[in-house]
């Protein structure tokens, strides 16, 4: 690999290994970081970078492998034993105490003493040459909750310089910043760089990951894929491994892509300019009667976000919906359900099944909700439709009174599928339906999805596995950086067009 | 045998049981039942009709926890109800007709109910955190109460009124009678229809809930509304049962107790799943404590702390960590013991 070796590593961690309950969290992954430089860790979700941050943290303990920091050998019990090796960590939610002045926070447990006491005003001093150092001026005695996230976050980075830290870890901190905050933040980034700093970045954001980074390391299924500068390293290579090439036999489903669809009378939903300040930017999107439509994008590039919009789980504050071609209004998932639109979220656990409910009862929760508390699903009729559900479905086990939570992701994943296909839905939201189960239980969903929308039920699929998406999809919708940026008949696509067209298109008129 | 073991409500059962023998052991009487003039008497009996109250609190508890809140105001509702109701039998010229009785009970219950319905509307709709919105009235309910009678302790003379708490029906107190149909009533609304999935529902998952389109809204103002209603009728027992409406004692810390019959019965502060059977075996078990305090000649001052130590001893034992290093150390003794059995043998 062309790495320049010159300057000594900082951190060296060779071989991690740490597992989780059933499933290896990391394995064997090995990662460097230099002074002076920025370092991006890349990869989706799952792949392993927060685990791999807290390993270097001391949250979690290494099953495996080794952590040698600044030529000494290390292992980190707690994030104390972090932090004495001068590592700091600012996470995406800031951690201050917003009820403190700003100076109190940059000097917590640093404060200067004098006899017993705290000497506040050479601590306020301190702590005004601290935000000095970063080129920040302010009032050291205002609240912290009188300044903008931006600002906490250099707060919070002049905290962590307090302890002359040598690694400064930035998990996410640019998400909830506009354009100009970025601006500064990376001002102050660069600044500590050429002052010798070890810096590793994390964020969702493409551009920025080559604004910023000098090299990236790009981690997948908690493998490591590979360590590169970042000048050397094109963006769409830098995608194709972030995604990895999964090859799955599911040759059958692939005449979905290809099936014609009739565009002629009103889309079963449309919606023109939805939107929300600071979520997403005003996107037009639209579904036709047994049209698969399917959202491509990196993880954070707005995909959830434009169909929780289109629910109602989020309220837009801009757009126009069309359901059939009327006008109408979706500001409560109720509003959504009412139209014949269910939705499906990303997150299983959270927002997906209720656990300690039974299989049926997860599965006739969506009838029995649109029915009203007072119409109870008679036992016999939920009988037979969780029977019928369960068998097309293939739930394994095959118990509906098993509480949901001890099944499978995939299982729970079908579970959740069965609950919406049993309200007879006409438009079905899945963000990522596929997403961390097993390949067996990937292909029968996928496999539902290409028989429902043949005859007629139209479906809006999300999904970061690129080829699963122009497998299933007649359109594709492309996002980056919360924007929809176009839009692509999958007929004849591979993977390397869309990769290619979430890394360029409309790049220029951006930069 | 198994299945037994795990069913929701068996170390709950195991728990009264334990507290019944305990009596009988320490005083045989306890479980004496003698008949006059056709009523029954006897220690289980007296459980049976001063449980009456906090059944009715206790049931509205239950729901409001399984939508993951609390209602502290009840012990506060209850004064309300039975000032109310006392207020408007003193003022009426015919306290001893059936319509006065009517009459005073149903404002009792409405007022409660109205009461209900704001500290839904403050959880529900404003959001406000549940231990806080009914902090509320917990604080204000007995000024309320105040307010009502004049800042007097109301005392009426009605027949019938007296009849709800002190009556006998077919030999069996009356108040017995009134909390088991309220439990009929909860049981038969909750699952008969849909509304018990959907408020565990709730309880367990709010958000996967909202997306999966229950109106949760709905169910969870619903809760605090019953449990105000439910209040309102034990306030009435309890003004009944002394026939003044003392709007400092009545009530007064039931809402502590509620919560622990809840707890005991083996419904979960965390929200979710709920057991009513559960519940009416943790009043139960709280009514006998009670009075086996009383069996047991425990001086007044001390008895908080024998309530409390008992109350430990209970949770203890449902406490699943305990259960499970109870079975680990009774398995270590066994194996040390075959280990020490086979050592020898060789």
């Amino acid at each position: 690999m062309h790495v320049d070796t010159d300057v000594a590593p900082v951190i060296e961690m060779r071989g991690i290994t740490i597992q989780f309950p059933g499933v290896k969290a990391l394995d064997t992954v090995d990662f460097t970081l230099r002074g002076g430089e920025v370092h991006c860790l890349m990869g989706e979700n799952g792949a392993g970078k927060s685990t791999l941050i807290k390993a270097l943290t001391g949250v979690y303990p290494i099953d495996g492998g080794s952590i040698v920091v600044a030529g000494q050998p290390r292992i980190f019990r707690t994030t104390a034993d972090a932090q004495d090796a001068g590592i700091s960590t600012v996470y995406q939610e800031v951690n201050l105490c917003t009820n403190l002045s700003v100076g109190e926070n940059v000097m917590l447990g640093h404060e200067v003493r004098r006899g017993g006491g705290i000497d506040w005003r050479a601590t306020h001093r301190e702590a005004a040459r601290h935000l000095q150092n970063l080129g920040v001026t302010l009032d050291t005695r205002s609240g912290l909750f009188s300044h903008s996230i931006a600002i906490q976050q250099l707060i919070a980075i002049s905290r962590a310089m307090v302890t002359d830290s040598t690694v400064l870890i930035l998990d996410e901190p640019t998400s909830s910043l506009d354009r100009s905050e970025v601006e500064q933040l990376f001002g102050v980034i660069r600044d500590l760089r050429d002052r010798g700093v070890a810096i590793l970045f994390v964020t969702h954001f493409l551009d920025q990951v080559y604004e910023i980074s000098d090299r990236i390391t790009v981690l997948r299924n908690g493998a490591l894929v590979g360590e590169y500068a970042a000048t050397e390293l094109p963006r769409n290579e830098l995608i194709a491994r972030m995604i990895g090439r999964e090859l799955e036999d599911l040759t059958e489903i692939s005449s979905s892509a290809t099936r014609a669809i009739a565009r002629g009378g009103a889309p079963v939903f449309s919606a023109e300019g939805i939107g929300k300040k600071g979520v997403l930017e005003p996107a037009d999107i639209d579904v036709y009667a047994g049209e698969v439509v399917g959202i491509a994008g990196l993880l954070g590039s707005g995909r959830t976000e434009l169909v929780r919009l289109m629910y109602g789980a989020d309220r837009p504050d801009s757009g126009r919906v069309e359901v059939h071609g009327k006008a109408a209004r979706i500001t409560t998932p109720r509003h959504a359900i009412d139209h014949r639109i269910v939705f499906s979220s990303e997150d299983r656990r959270a927002e997906g099944i209720v656990g300690d409910l039974t299989v049926a009862e997860n599965i006739v929760l969506g009838i029995q909700a649109r029915r009203g508390w007072l119409r109870r699903v008679r036992r016999s009729e939920q009988d037979a439709v969780v029977a019928e559900y369960m068998t097309a479905l293939g739930v394994r086990p095959a118990d509906p009174d098993r509480p949901v939570r001890l099944l499978s992701g995939g299982n729970q994943q079908k579970v959740l599928l069965a609950r919406w296909l049993a309200t007879a839905p006409e438009l079905i939201i899945l963000d990522e339906p596929t997403r961390g189960i097993d390949v067996g239980a990937k292909a029968d969903i996928q496999r539902k999805v290409a028989e429902l929308s043949a005859k007629g039920l139209s479906v809006i699929f999300i999904s970061s596995e690129i080829e699963e998406v122009i497998r299933l999809a007649q359109r594709i919708t492309v996002m980056r950086d919360r924007r929809k940026i176009g839009e692509l008949e999958s007929a004849g696509l591979d993977v390397d067009d869309v990769i290619d067209f979430i890394a360029h298109e409309g790049q220029e008129s951006v930069a | 045998m198994k299945r037994m073991l795990k069913h929701r409500v068996f170390w709950p059962v195991v728990a009264l049981v334990a507290l019944i023998l305990v009596n009988t052991i320490s005083r045989p009487s306890f479980l004496r039942i003698t008949i006059q003039d056709g009523q029954l008497y006897g220690s289980l009996v007296e459980i049976l009709r001063n449980s009456a109250p906090l059944m009715l609190v206790a049931l509205g508890m239950t729901i409001v926890i399984a939508t993951r809140g609390i209602d502290l105001s009840v012990g506060a509702l209850m004064a309300v109800s039975g000032a109310v109701a006392l207020t408007i039998i003193d003022a009426s010229p015919n306290p001893e007709a059936p319509e006065t009785l009517v009459l005073a009970v149903g404002a009792g219950v409405l007022v409660t109910l109205i009461l209900g319905v704001w500290n839904g509307f403050l959880v529900s709709v404003l959001g406000i955190q549940p231990i806080i919105a009914t902090l509320v009235l917990m604080l204000a309910g007995r000024g309320i109460a105040l307010l009502i009678t004049g800042g007097f302790i109301t005392t009426v003379n009605s027949a019938p009124y007296k009849f709800m708490s002190q009556g006998y029906l077919f030999g069996l107190p009356f108040a017995f009678y009134v909390s088991m149909a309220a439990v009929v009533i909860v049981v038969l609304i909750q699952r008969r229809t849909a509304l018990g999935v959907l408020t565990e529902a709730v309880g367990i998952n709010p958000e996967a809930s909202r997306l999966a389109g229950v109106r949760s809204r709905g169910i969870i103002w619903g809760a605090y509304a019953a449990s105000g209603l439910l209040a309102g009728f034990a306030g009435i027992l309890y003004s009944s049962n002394i026939m003044a409406a003392d709007a400092n004692a009545a009530g007064n810390l039931i809402e502590l107790d509620a919560i622990l019959a809840v707890v005991l019965g083996g419904t979960s502060l965390m929200g979710g799943k709920f057991t009513i059977a559960g519940t009416v075996i943790g009043v139960f078990t709280i009514q006998t404590l009670k009075s086996t305090i009383v069996f047991l000649g425990v001086p007044s001052p001390v008895s908080p702390v024998f309530m409390a130590a008992v109350v430990i001893l209970v949770v203890a034992v449902q406490s699943r960590l305990v259960r499970d290093a109870a079975t680990r150390l009774l398995r270590r003794i066994r194996s040390t013991g075959t280990k020490a059995t086979t050592e020898v043998a060789s």
